[in-house]
């Protein structure tokens, strides 16, 4: 390749770079500087993008005021939800995955697949007779009712997703602490737990992420405040506070910080996820 | 196997056979059940009708419509998504500086919340104040405002370019990582006889990411075919329910005209035809031959 046009390639690969950059966080960026800019700005034409106005006004409403007391009871549904679904569903699922991973049969391979055909079941297939359950057994507009609903995708999801971390750890090292004594369950939780630690870390990533971000069920489940997850919260706000743009733009800001920072912050756990859950199972 | 594993066996599983077994077994069948029947939300159920629900979704204009508008979204979404994503694979695949940075920020998009990523389009849209007219009337591409979910043969593609953005690092990602797999010999041994990039990519880069990539296509096309969140927050079925898709009429009818007869025998039509892409999906992961 002559030296020009690999100079030629060298700055297509750039602009390339630069448009893929922003592609990814222009939405975002104006969502963030929508939270921060003052109403008046946002609606004067032509759009002056950049105000030197900008303030946290919004997130002081939200965090702060009396008015924001709703948003932030759904912040606490939220994270109560995603916790008890994704504890309830870890420790059904670590078990499950380890008796899938260790102890192969025809029939339990069966079972492997029931649970990826449970987890890809769309909400829809179960959402009427659920209503009517949880309304009899009084758990509508209840957090946990919400969360045992949630175990419902969280628990074959982590299931599938472990059964493959525990594939990848040799079963000697167990046979190992058994030789030297160790019960079965002895040697899961000394040895075994402790070496699918990223797993764990994985399955936990995906199990907040996904229930955090549920909407469906929790639209239909959780009507009265003291139930209703930040999604419903927010899909409501935008109907309710539908003349400030700034305000529903700040509420989805901090609903989406929890979800993107963890997902940053355990970057490597995410991609390990997404391609184990994807290709290998 | 020993009689004392098999039993350890199953009683480790009983704890997530339970719960799939009854958050989502038993409601199925229910759902199933509820589907020959005239059943009211608040009312209770009324009476056997035989196959009437099923009859009746296969005659409603609404039902068939949303048929065609849940294929159309899923078509248009996960065909961009997969073209993108391989795009944008490929593009990162190559050696240049800040990609790990790019590879990064495709996690955003990803981890945004349906719902967030819903109320950002919807306001980038905004027919009197969004960005999107702001931004083609001031650089002169448009000479006044439009209004982008307000028309009916506009609004569903506009949903699909917000699903696009946020799903397609999904594909990027799953392609990416098939790519470190594919050696790079190949492409330089191809180079030397003189094949093309064009031919280079169909013999060599293709066949080694095909299986990633019918992965992906297969995983976003349930995901897609169930589509609400976005559908909700953005229109709520409108305008004139062009963007009204299965899984939406299935909640309008149950949870806005109360007919739960009936939306179940739509939950189960809804059901029935993704599970043909399910069975799919579990053909390949089994083909593979890597779980099981």
């Amino acid at each position: 390749m002559t030296g020009r046009a690999h100079r030629v390639e060298r700055i297509l690969t750039y602009l390339g770079a630069a448009a893929l950059a922003l592609f990814l966080l222009a939405p975002f960026a104006w969502l963030a500087i929508s939270s921060l800019t003052p109403l008046a700005e946002l609606i004067r034409k032509p759009l002056p993008w950049i105000s030197p106005r900008m303030d946290l006004a919004r997130y002081r409403l939200i965090f702060v005021s009396p008015e924001g007391e709703n948003f932030r009871l759904a912040l606490r549904n939220s994270t109560v939800v995603a916790l008890i679904a994704t504890s309830i569903s870890l420790v059904a699922g670590m078990l499950g995955a380890y008796a899938l991973s260790r102890f192969p049969s025809r029939r339990r391979a069966g079972v492997l697949y029931l649970m990826l055909a449970t987890y890809m079941t769309p909400p829809v297939a179960i959402l009427l007779p659920m209503y009517l359950i949880l309304s009899r057994v009084g758990l509508l507009n209840n957090v946990v009712g919400l969360a045992l609903v949630y175990t419902s995708f969280l628990t074959p999801f982590l299931t599938w997703i472990l059964k493959g971390f525990f594939d990848a750890i040799p079963e000697q090292v167990e046979e190992a602490a058994m030789i030297d004594g160790a019960s079965r369950l002895g040697a899961l939780w000394h040895v075994t737990l402790p070496l699918s630690l990223p797993g764990v870390i994985t399955a936990v990533l995906f199990g907040v992420i996904l229930a955090w971000d549920e909407f469906l069920y929790a639209l239909i489940f959780t009507s009265s405040t003291a139930s209703k997850t930040l999604p419903v919260a927010i899909a409501e706000f935008t109907s309710r506070h539908a003349v400030d743009f700034g305000l529903m733009a700040a509420g989805g800001i901090i609903a989406a910080l929890p979800p993107v920072l963890l997902a940053f912050a355990l970057q490597r756990y995410l991609i390990a996820g997404l391609t184990a859950g994807g290709i290998k199972g | 196997m020993t009689r004392a594993n098999r039993l350890t066996a199953w009683l480790l599983l009983a704890p997530a056979l339970t719960i799939v077994g009854g958050v989502v077994g038993y409601p199925f069948l229910r759902t199933l059940y509820l589907s020959f029947f005239d059943a009211h939300l608040l009312g209770g159920i009324r009476g056997w009708t035989g196959p009437a629900n099923y009859v009746q979704a296969f005659t409603s204009r609404d039902f068939l419509a949303a048929i065609g508008h849940t294929l159309y979204f899923a078509v248009g979404s996960v065909g961009i998504e997969v073209v993108l994503g391989v795009l944008v694979a490929l593009f990162l695949n190559r050696s240049f500086y800040g990609r790990r940075v790019l590879r990064a920020l495709l996690i955003l998009p990803l981890a945004l919340p349906t719902i967030v990523n819903g109320i950002m389009w919807r306001w980038i849209y905004n027919p009197e104040y969004g960005a999107l007219n702001a931004f083609l009337t001031q650089t002169g591409v448009l000479r006044e405002y439009r209004s982008w979910l307000g028309q009916p043969d506009v609004a569903m593609n506009m949903i699909i370019v917000a699903d696009v953005w946020k799903n397609f690092p999904l594909v990027t990602l799953l392609v990416l990582a098939a790519l470190q797999t594919v050696p790079t010999d190949l492409h330089d041994a191809a180079r030397v006889d003189g094949a093309n990039a064009w031919q280079r990519f169909w013999t060599i880069t293709l066949p080694g990411i095909r299986p990633a990539l019918l992965v992906a296509l297969v995983l976003r096309s349930v995901e897609a075919l169930k589509v609400f969140d976005i559908i909700y927050v953005m229109t709520r079925g409108g305008p004139a329910s062009s963007t009204k898709t299965m899984s939406y009429l299935v909640y309008e009818q149950a949870f806005s005209f109360l007919q739960i007869g009936e939306a179940a025998a739509y939950a189960f039509v809804t059901v029935a035809i993704i599970m043909v892409f399910v069975a799919v999906y579990i053909r390949l992961v089994r083909s593979q031959g890597v779980a099981g």
